[in-house]
């Protein structure tokens, strides 16, 4: 019995000038573009420059490194879970601000925002995408910290003979971890206002850095600011996350100082987005 | 098709874009002409969302670009192609657009090839990439999704010869196939061979618009006689315009059978009569963005 090849369906592709291109479609039914594929692609844009690469290692490198020097310098009494978690804590309030402020930022100083919000033309999507990649970094880095702090104080109490102090709790786990997020998200949102690497991260030093001792010197001249200072200054309301417990009224302080700082602008900078051009 | 309406975009007291209104058509090749700062870029910015119009619309085959559900795969867009982050690789650039669109993976492997990147280049970072180098990538990455529109914005900026020939060949049989393809240049001998429809703006407004052909036959006549005079006066008699040339040739609006013509009448040994369209594009549009250029050079 004999067998006829049928030759169907060849298609035309190579034939037609221009090799791969195939003929255009007089429509697509094109389906929308999930969110959940966009925070894959932004999440994937942070890691995909050698810079990028580099700031997400240093997560890893500097929790590693906080972690050998405490235990290389501190005292034998000082090897205690909460000390590892704050020696990894402090790098973290600075890389992960970083990484909020550049998640949003290289797409306008690097100017990929022309493809970026071409391809998504919706940019309070893409900005939420990357929120929320963001998130995703910022919680995966607190529990890498809790790793590297549980591994610390296991070599520590290796190293000095004594039992492993294990003085850190859920809650204070959780509370410190929301500070550093709050942190990031604080970075995201001058990101969101400045668009400029340079600018946002500059801002968010005095923000830290300068910022605090200017109104603590106000607060201790001026009465009346120091009253207020807890439901004003985000940066006071926020450091306290490192120090423990949260009473209601430090809740209610920080989600008032959070509301001025951090919600407006954030609310504020996304509008401005809206409306800036992409050059 | 694209089709812009009434499209005017002000800055603080400066009109960049000014009622502009025009169509590209499906199937043909529509070139965006203009001088420097001519508004060519900001109306392909605002056809795309990048720019906010101050009034007036931008359609894509009737729909506005932002409500495309995926514009990727309907629109290839290429404004820019030094816009891209300098630390990623060729091919990282196009992964992502891949992914952002949905795409499989293979198309992108696809993609360099058509635009012949190697393996090599497309694992360099952009920073090391020529202008040609990006304005491949870039052209991959407009095609990438399969559109059916393409935006290209000064696509042959940058290309060797090979190259501008190579992307001449694509975009034509790309409209061909039914595509419709809008790109600007200020390359105009590019936009002469290619462009089917021509539309040229100046100082925000558009100047001229129309097919290539009616376009460049409005460019009239040049003819040769060892006496120039006597064949201008032979001419404009027919009640055409002349202009002399100082090499003994004139240029006229008649067409080359009227000159002939007048030649024959006035005995006018004519040495060259030939249509216009040869100088056509650039005469063309010198002529017609005279009062925009900013050299002020005489049409």
């Amino acid at each position: 019995m004999s067998t006829t090849m049928i030759d169907q369906g060849v298609t035309q592709d190579a034939a037609v000038p221009g090799g791969l291109v195939r003929a255009p479609r007089a429509r697509t039914a094109s389906s929308p573009i999930p969110l959940t594929r966009l925070v894959g692609v932004e999440l994937r844009k942070m890691f995909d420059t050698r810079s990028g690469f580099w700031l997400m290692a240093s997560i890893i490198i500097m929790s590693v490194l906080a972690t050998a020097a405490l235990i290389v310098f501190g005292s034998d009494a000082d090897l205690t879970f909460d000390n590892f978690a704050a020696a990894i804590g402090a790098p973290m309030t600075v890389i992960l601000p970083i990484i909020g402020i550049l998640a949003v930022t290289s797409e306008w100083s690097q100017r990929s925002g022309l493809t970026t919000f071409t391809l998504v033309p919706h940019r309070g999507k893409v900005l939420g995408a990357k929120f929320i990649g963001a998130l995703v970094v910022g919680i995966v880095a607190m529990f890498i910290a809790l790793v590297v702090g549980t591994l610390g104080t296991i070599v520590g109490s290796a190293i000095t003979g004594l039992d492993p102090v294990w003085n850190g709790s859920v809650d204070g786990f959780l509370s410190i971890t929301l500070g550093s997020v709050l942190g990031m998200m604080f970075g995201f949102t001058l990101g969101v206002l400045i668009r400029n690497s340079a600018g946002a991260i500059v801002a968010y030093f005095v923000y830290s850095l300068v910022l605090p001792p200017l109104l603590g010197l106000l607060a201790m001249n001026q009465q009346w600011f120091a009253d207020l200072q807890p439901w004003v200054d985000y940066s006071f309301a926020q450091t306290r996350l490192f120090e423990g417990n949260l009473t209601g009224e430090q809740w209610q302080q920080l989600a008032t100082a959070g509301t001025i700082w951090f919600l407006v602008p954030l609310a504020i900078g996304l509008l401005l987005v809206r409306r800036a051009e992409v050059k | 098709m694209i089709t812009v309406s009434s499209l005017t975009k002000t800055y603080a007291g400066f009109t960049a874009v000014d009622d502009v209104s025009f169509t590209a058509q499906t199937g043909r090749v529509t070139g965006f002409l203009g001088p420097n700062g001519a508004g060519k870029s900001t109306t392909m910015r605002i056809m795309v969302g990048l720019t906010p119009a101050s009034t007036g619309t931008a359609l894509i085959d009737g729909r506005r670009f932002v409500d495309l559900p995926n514009p990727g795969a309907e629109v290839g867009v290429l404004l820019d192609a030094s816009a891209q982050h300098a630390g990623r690789t060729g091919r990282e650039i196009l992964t992502i657009a891949q992914r952002t669109m949905g795409l499989p993976k293979s198309r992108v492997r696809e993609m360099l090839d058509l635009v012949s990147l190697t393996d090599t280049e497309a694992e360099r970072r952009v920073r090391n990439y020529s202008l040609g180098m990006r304005q491949r990538l870039g052209l991959a990455t407009a095609l990438l999704g399969d559109p059916h529109v393409l935006i290209l914005d000064e696509p042959a900026n940058g290309l060797d010869p090979a190259g501008i020939r190579w992307m001449r060949d694509l975009l034509r049989g790309y409209a061909d196939q039914g595509g419709t393809v809008l790109l600007s240049s200020h390359l105009l001998h590019e936009i002469e061979v290619i462009a089917d429809d021509l539309v040229v703006i100046g100082n925000g407004r558009i100047v001229a618009q129309g097919t290539k052909a009616d376009l460049l036959a409005t460019a009239g006549t040049v003819a040769r006689a060892a006496d120039a005079v006597a064949l201008a006066s032979a001419v404009e008699r027919g009640g055409h315009t002349v202009t002399v040339h100082a090499d003994n040739s004139i240029h006229t609006d008649a067409t080359t059978d009227q000159v002939g013509q007048a030649a024959l009448a006035a005995g006018v040994a004519l040495t060259e009569l030939r249509g216009a369209d040869g100088a056509g594009l650039e005469d063309m549009f010198l002529e017609l963005t005279a009062d925009t250029q900013r050299e002020g050079v005489a049409a």
